[in-house]
């Protein structure tokens, strides 16, 4: 599991194009239209792609688009060729004219793809170029996400093209109020939280790993394995001390992607796995206590649920706004020891489990 | 804001206050306000706040300001310890 920026595979076979409504002619050729109401279809499609359904076709052409009947005195506005990005933007810019810059980062996000200089100087430059665009507007500014920035150098695109980077909003729904205020970003507009909200919506791709076949293969051997024991080989045990270590596993899972986040800023603790392995613990506990678990089983499940909720946890890390590379490596080499010592005392735990029936 | 802060005394963020010409781009990108203009200068003032992104180093003209840039995902620097890489982005699912 991983909730971190997405790999883009070289595939330019799909573009999404239903949000264009006409052309509209300019000097160095006709531009497309779009659409400023997102539909169903682009609703539905930003689900699936949270749910990590075939997001890798999520694209946009790169090039110019207009919105409304933009002049060459109308702004133009930066964008990724992620199709969530893209409609984030479109779908702010309702009775406004502006003309928007899609430029190519392999259908990633501008964040992520900032961050790998595919949204970057090089690619605004030559996009300016292609597209003709001191041939569209007179003026020579362009409106560049300030989450785009980590990408892009305000001072070699001028250089490169000529046209002067104005930094935007951190947040599309910002781009209104930019605008009429003169190109101007002011405090909240240019900071990043992390609401509830936020958090609780890159909770779907955490758990879709759930449902990879590592998991299922994960489950099998644990029923395989379970099955062994002085008694030789039952499928009862096998399903029932199988079952216990998967249902460790998953609560684990659940704590550290699911609860560790939605609860972030009041669970103690700086590092995510501290916070993600006191969620474990907590959840485990009385869990362990009602279902009447002996000693041993106690011991080994309580120790396989919060090294795996300690370790989903600190997966959460590059999905925050907020943590840097330098701690999560701090954060990693503290931690990780721990992770990994509770993992292999909860597995022999497991096994000697078969062996001492009184105290499991 | 959220209020959630990460460790304190971490970040590679560095800023050479004789170099700054006082442009104001690295106030202006920082999305966790760690860099203000004080008296027509760049100064640091939540350092722990960082987040170390780059974006204030890549947009200072006058080179002022450096910082090691990365991403903070544990699973990207697990990636890249699997490939034998420096701590990657490309994780195979995700969104940020």
């Amino acid at each position: 599991m991983s909730g971190c920026c997405p790999a883009s595979p070289e595939d330019y076979s799909r573009y999404a194009e239903g949000f264009v409504t006409g052309r509209l002619p300019t000097l160095p050729g006709p531009v497309p239209v779009v659409s400023t109401t997102l539909t169903l279809a682009d609703r539905l499609g930003g689900w699936r792609v949270r749910w990590n359904v075939g997001r890798s076709d999520h694209r946009v052409r790169p090039g110019l688009y207009a919105v409304g009947s933009p002049d060459d005195s109308s702004p133009v506005l930066v964008s990724a060729n992620y199709k969530l990005s893209f409609d984030a933007l479109r779908g702010e810019l309702g009775g406004v004219d502006a003309w928007i810059l899609v430029i190519d980062t392999r259908g990633v996000n501008v964040w992520c793809a900032a961050g790998k200089g595919t949204f970057g100087t090089a690619e605004i430059v030559s996009r300016v170029r292609r597209v003709g665009l001191a041939q569209v507007v007179s003026h020579q500014v362009l409106v560049v996400p300030q989450l785009g920035a980590p990408g892009v150098a305000a001072h070699e695109v001028r250089a490169g093209c000529g046209f002067r980077v104005v930094y935007g909003p951190v947040r599309a729904r910002d781009i209104l109020a930019f605008l009429a205020a003169g190109m101007s970003a002011e405090g909240g507009m240019r900071r990043v939280g992390f609401t509830l909200k936020e958090r609780l919506a890159l909770v779907p791709v955490e758990l879709s790993a759930l449902w990879r076949p590592r998991a299922l293969l994960f489950a099998f051997a644990a029923v395989a394995l379970g099955a062994v024991g002085p008694w030789g080989y039952s499928a009862a045990e096998g399903v029932a001390r199988g079952g216990a270590l998967v249902a460790a596993v998953a609560l684990g899972v659940f704590a550290g992607a699911l609860v560790t986040p939605a609860l972030l800023p009041w669970i103690p603790g700086r590092m995510f796995s501290v916070k993600g392995a006191l969620a474990g613990a907590v959840l485990a506990g009385p869990l362990l206590l009602a279902a009447g678990a002996g000693p041993l089983m106690t011991v080994w499940a309580l120790a396989a649920v919060t090294a795996v909720s300690s370790f989903a946890a600190m997966n959460f890390t590059g999905s925050t706004t907020f943590t840097s590379l330098s701690g999560v490596l701090v954060e990693m080499r503290r931690s990780l020891p721990w992770q990994v010592g509770a993992g292999v005392f909860a597995l022999a735990g497991w096994v000697a489990a078969a062996f001492v029936g009184g105290l499991a | 804001m959220s209020g959630l802060r990460y460790l304190e005394g971490v970040v590679t963020l560095t800023l050479d206050p004789d170099a700054c010409t006082g442009c104001r781009m690295c106030a202006q990108v920082c999305p966790h306000g760690v860099l203000e203009m004080r008296e027509a200068r760049a100064v640091i003032v939540d350092r722990d706040a960082c987040i170390e992104c780059g974006a204030c180093a890549r947009n200072c003209a006058a080179g002022a300001v450096s910082v090691v840039p990365g991403v903070g995902c544990a699973a990207g620097v697990i990636s890249g310890w699997l490939r034998g890489t420096g701590p990657s982005c490309d994780c195979s699912t995700g969104g940020c």
